[in-house]
């Protein structure tokens, strides 16, 4: 099927700086596609692209199977709630919502209609009087969710808009919006640079990095088999360790890694012919244990090590362990506040580990 | 002692309840006595004034009469007083119509340029104003710089016989008044937010549309500052009047002048500036209402 946005080796330079560089992205119909990068790496410029705010020096947009690379905004079935809601100050609730529906000279019946149908979706009735200056933050992002949804785009694109709300609100809006998208099945292009926001929210994420996309998969696939050491940093965290081959056989690689531990992992994931890589370890893959003997670790945890607690920090459900391996590897390890085998940690003891080899993951380093 | 006690004893003189409210008054002292001397004061005068009588030589004496007031009522005075609003009205809504482009891209310019185009408005302020207002009878004039600019194109034509007209006053008017309507526009369309121009294209607005409907409406309190700027000073304006009209048009400030100077009847100007300043007062908290409203709902 013809994806619904497609950016197609989209270049874009402000003088001699590159904002967006060679971004090819298509973006399937009725997807949850979130842009995920840190401040200033190009994810509203890639937004503004789609929307026709900006023209790229490169390359070609097209939406819909349309080639849109030069049409204006106001000729493209797109429509963005924007960072600042961009409410019209001296438009009401309503008149701000019917907005887009007068530009197009849609009907004043069927346009009330319409509105009010909005404004119900985003649950925000009996407001219609007011003034964008007397609505809270969140009845604000509402307003302009509406507004913008009431055009029935095709494609909605979100440029961080739950960033000016706070904690508890942003987590029902992260959800709202889901259910809302859902329900409409409208393509949605999301932009954030909070990573939990989008590992609850999207079908896939595209992770951005000055310019360029670093990976784009669901957020499983990012979160387990992060491609970059980029986007195994920028989500979530992550054990970088700089890995050198020590012994290869049929279907194993021996390496020895940063401080000396030394680890196995399947052949296959081992980047033919090389002789080091980069391995990205998330801190819950390591089982810890001070009581059990190695032998009781599930089968499949094939590395096993002895280290000691340098540092423990109680984080409530989590408990954040700094370990130093028998060898001098430094690790970061989560366990439950309790662990698997019900053994709560201190600073000093001295455990077992065992981590499984697939979740040792090589990482390009860039 | 209670916490809220402490408190304000922590923090001296700022939150202190028992500092006299005297004292607070002579913190104003300064804007009194600048309000006093330049603002009351003459005002007084000239409201004392005004119900005064004059001697045959333009002594004013001091007996009372509403005899002034009655004069400034004569249909000749209403006249002009008509003829000097229709002569501001007309200037004002061609600055508005000249001013609010160079306005609009001013403001929307890149940051760097803003400064200097906004410095080349300001330039005229840098020579006197009678200076600048000869240098327009020069072009003006029968023999003057427009006429032998069009000879030059149409040799033998009689030319334009603008000085000495109305044409030459409102000329006069709106070149003299322009800045003022220029600065408070450029004032609002600079702090116009980009993103709702960008909002209302993406709503499908095209260019027109985005300009009648989002920036016409939120610059509008930048229009109405700029019209009391340009129209309360250009009803009473006479020096631009006598220069460029010849006297042949006079406006009321003409005839306020006349009084003061020619006619030698101080009471009888005065009584034409209170009249004046009474209609500009009301005018001035008219505006002011429908600014506050407005600012209500931009706000
Ligand atoms: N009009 C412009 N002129 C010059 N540089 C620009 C322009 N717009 C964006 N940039 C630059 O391009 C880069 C990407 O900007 P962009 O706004 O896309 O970042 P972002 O990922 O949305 O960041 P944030 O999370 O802070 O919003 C930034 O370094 C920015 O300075
Ligand atoms: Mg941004």
């Amino acid at each position: 099927m013809n994806p619904m946005v497609d950016l197609r080796g989209v270049t874009k330079r402000f003088g001699a700086f590159t904002a967006v560089n060679d971004v090819t992205l298509p973006i399937a119909s009725g997807e949850f596609l979130t842009l995920l990068g840190p401040s200033g790496c190009g994810k509203t410029t890639l937004l503004r692209l789609m929307a026709g705010f900006d023209t790229p020096t490169e390359g070609s947009v097209w939406i819909g199977g349309e080639d849109v690379t030069h049409r204006p905004p106001y000729r493209r079935p797109v429509n963005q709630v924007f960072q600042s809601y961009a409410l019209f100050p001296h438009l009401t609730v309503m008149e701000n919502v019917g907005f887009g529906l007068r530009m197009q000279r849609v009907g004043a019946a069927e346009a009330a209609e319409r509105v009010h149908e909005a404004l119900a979706l985003v649950s925000l009735t009996g407001l219609d009087a007011r003034r964008p200056h007397q609505l809270s933050g969140g009845q604000r992002q509402r307003v302009a969710l509406a507004r913008a949804l009431v055009c029935r785009p095709k494609v909605l694109l979100l440029d961080e808009p739950l960033s000016a709300l706070d904690a508890k609100l942003r987590r029902s809006m992260q959800l709202e919006l889901k259910r809302l998208q859902r329900q409409l099945g409208i393509t949605f292009v999301f932009v954030t640079h909070d990573q939990e926001e989008a590992l609850t929210m999207s079908d896939r994420i595209a992770i951005v990095n000055a310019g360029r996309i670093e990976q784009l998969g669901t957020a499983h696939e990012i979160y387990h088999r992060p491609a970059t050491r980029f986007a195994a940093d920028f989500v979530g965290q992550a054990n970088l360790l700089e890995a050198r081959l020590l012994l290869q056989d049929a279907d194993t690689v021996q390496v020895s890694v940063t401080g000396g531990l030394e680890l196995s992992l399947p052949l296959a994931a081992w980047p033919a012919g090389a002789t080091t890589a980069l391995l990205a370890m998330r801190p819950e893959k390591v089982h810890v244990s001070r009581a059990r003997a190695p032998a009781d670790f599930p089968a499949a945890a094939t590395n096993i090590f002895e280290a000691r607690i340098e540092e423990e920090i109680f984080q409530g459900a989590t408990d954040h362990l700094v370990l130093v391996t028998a060898a001098g590897t430094r690790l970061a390890v989560v366990v439950a506040n309790e662990s698997a085998y019900g053994e709560i940690f201190h600073a000093g003891d001295r455990v077992f580990c065992a981590l499984h080899a697939d979740d040792l993951v090589v990482v390009r380093a860039e | 002692m209670s916490p809220a006690a402490k408190a304000g004893a922590a923090l001296p003189g700022l939150i202190d309840r028992r500092t006299p409210r005297w004292r607070a008054w002579l913190l104003l002292l300064p804007m009194v006595t600048w309000l006093v001397l330049f603002v009351v004061a003459p005002t007084a005068i000239l409201l004392v004034y005004s119900f005064c009588e004059r001697d045959e030589v333009g002594r004013v004496l001091f007996t009372f009469t509403l005899d002034n007031y009655r004069r400034v009522f004569d249909p000749v005075y209403l006249w002009i007083f008509a003829r000097s609003i229709y002569y501001a009205g007309l200037t004002t809504v061609i600055c508005i119509v000249a001013g609010y482009p160079v306005a609009y891209c001013i403001g929307r310019a890149r940051e760097e340029w803003r400064q200097r185009l906004l410095l080349l408005v300001m330039v005229p302020f840098w020579t006197s104003f009678l200076i600048r207002t000869y240098a327009w009878i020069t072009i003006l004039k029968q023999e003057g710089l427009l006429n032998g600019f069009l000879r030059l194109f149409s040799p033998g034509t009689a030319g334009l016989d603008l000085l000495y007209t109305p044409t030459a006053v409102v000329i006069g008017l709106v070149y003299a008044y322009l800045p003022f309507m220029i600065l408070p526009i450029y004032g609002s369309v600079e702090k116009l937010d980009g993103a709702l121009i960008e909002a209302a294209y993406d709503l499908g607005a095209g260019p027109l549309r985005v300009f009648s409907s989002v920036i016409i409406p939120l610059t509008l309190p930048g229009v109405a500052a700029g019209t009391l700027l340009v129209f309360v000073p250009a009803v009473g304006m006479f020096a631009i009047t006598d220069l460029m009209g010849g006297a042949r048009v006079p406006l009321i400030g003409n005839v306020i002048q006349n009084q003061f100077m020619q006619a030698r009847d101080w009471p009888f100007g005065a009584a034409l500036g209170a009249v004046f300043m009474g209609l500009f007062a009301a005018t001035y908290w008219v505006m002011l209402r429908l600014g506050a409203q407005e600012e209500d709902s931009v706000a």
